[in-house]
């Protein structure tokens, strides 16, 4: 107690001292940001400069993002996937009874799968994207979980389905950098032409490398999922079971 | 642009909603309750966002904390619970 005293005193007065030193809410001091909303509408016909500019002015580093989501879905894999065939077992949960519940879950997969949609196809127009979307996406398909059964759910933790369209995902984007590559151009130059401005044929490479971050979070997190059901649900001891 | 240079009286509610929401977060003992907690704490962020004028971030806010991180600690619930349940020679089969 002596010693935590001085301790949070002098903490305390130096996490003050460097709170009063911080500039004025709202002020923005980056140039990157005020260049940026100047140069990305006209140069690349996206509305949506979030978008424009990590999938093209910064596109490498989201590339490293995306293989960051890759490795860390590889680690969760390999410490929970279990190739002996000891988990094989059918695993038998409860099915939801209610009606209601499961009325209200539909319609949340079937509204989540339209929500997602539409964030990865209009990333680059309004608020949304790959990323965002492909999370939502694999979420609705998820709640069919919770509505359905395990087995209603095994085409979507089928391991042989998921692992080459995470693969898929990840590596189109690659794919996409290395055309402009051949094309004799820097990595991930944006080729394709950059179309009417608010329209879903704008931004060139933009929507494609959009797409293929929503199919590669999308089925990254449906495989996490899959790893999590199989590791961690318990299946109900027999007397549970058709309770 | 315009960047509004002054707190207005939304913005200030809801960055005391946040304030209020984090540590009620940590002193949520029960894992199962601060999930709840948590995903309630992070629509308060995401509101944050929304009204700071960042739908991006907000949008990805909003599926880290509905989706990726409740779904984290449910199987991490049910797993300690079904441990807890079940006797030790029985797991795994």
């Amino acid at each position: 107690m002596a010693l935590l005293a001085p301790a949070l005193l002098g903490n305390g007065a130096l996490l003050a001292w460097a709170i009063a030193g911080l500039p004025r809410f709202g002020d923005y001091r980056g140039p990157y940001g005020l260049v940026l909303n100047r140069i990305v509408v006209p140069l690349r016909h996206t509305t949506n400069v979030v978008m424009g500019t990590t999938f093209d002015v910064r596109g490498v580093d989201t590339m490293g993002e995306e293989f960051i989501l890759y490795a860390s879905v590889i680690g969760v894999t390999l410490l929970l996937r279990d190739e002996s065939g000891a988990r094989r077992v059918e695993r038998r949960t409860w099915r939801l009874r209610a009606d209601a519940v499961r009325l209200v879950g539909v319609v949340m997969v079937g509204g989540g799968l339209l929500v997602g949609l539409w964030l990865v196809a209009f990333g680059y127009i309004t608020p949304g994207g790959g990323f965002p979307g492909g999370v939502v996406l694999s979420g609705a398909i998820l709640v069919l979980y919770l509505v359905g059964s395990h087995c209603d759910y095994s085409p979507f933790r089928n391991q042989h389905v998921l692992d080459p369209l995470e693969a898929v995902g990840a590596g189109g984007y690659v794919v996409t950098g290395l055309a402009a590559l051949v094309a004799g151009m820097p990595f991930l130059t944006n080729l394709f032409g950059f179309g009417r401005t608010g329209t879903l044929a704008s931004g060139g490479s933009i929507g494609i490398l959009n797409g293929a971050a929503g199919v590669a979070v999308t089925f990254a997190m449906l495989l996490l999922f899959a790893e999590f059901l199989e590791t961690y649900v318990v299946p109900l001891e027999p007397e549970d079971v058709g309770s | 642009m315009t960047v509004a240079s002054t707190l207005v009286p939304l913005q200030a509610v809801v960055f005391a909603l946040v304030a209020i929401g984090a540590p009620l977060v940590v002193l949520t003992r029960d894992p199962l309750r601060q999930a709840l907690v948590n995903g309630i704490y992070g629509v308060t962020l995401v509101c944050l966002f929304v009204v700071l004028q960042a739908p991006d971030p907000a949008l990805s806010m909003l599926v880290v904390s509905a989706v990726a991180y409740p779904l984290v600690i449910l199987a991490a619930v049910a797993r300690v619970r079904g441990e807890r349940r079940r006797p030790k020679e029985t797991r795994d089969e």
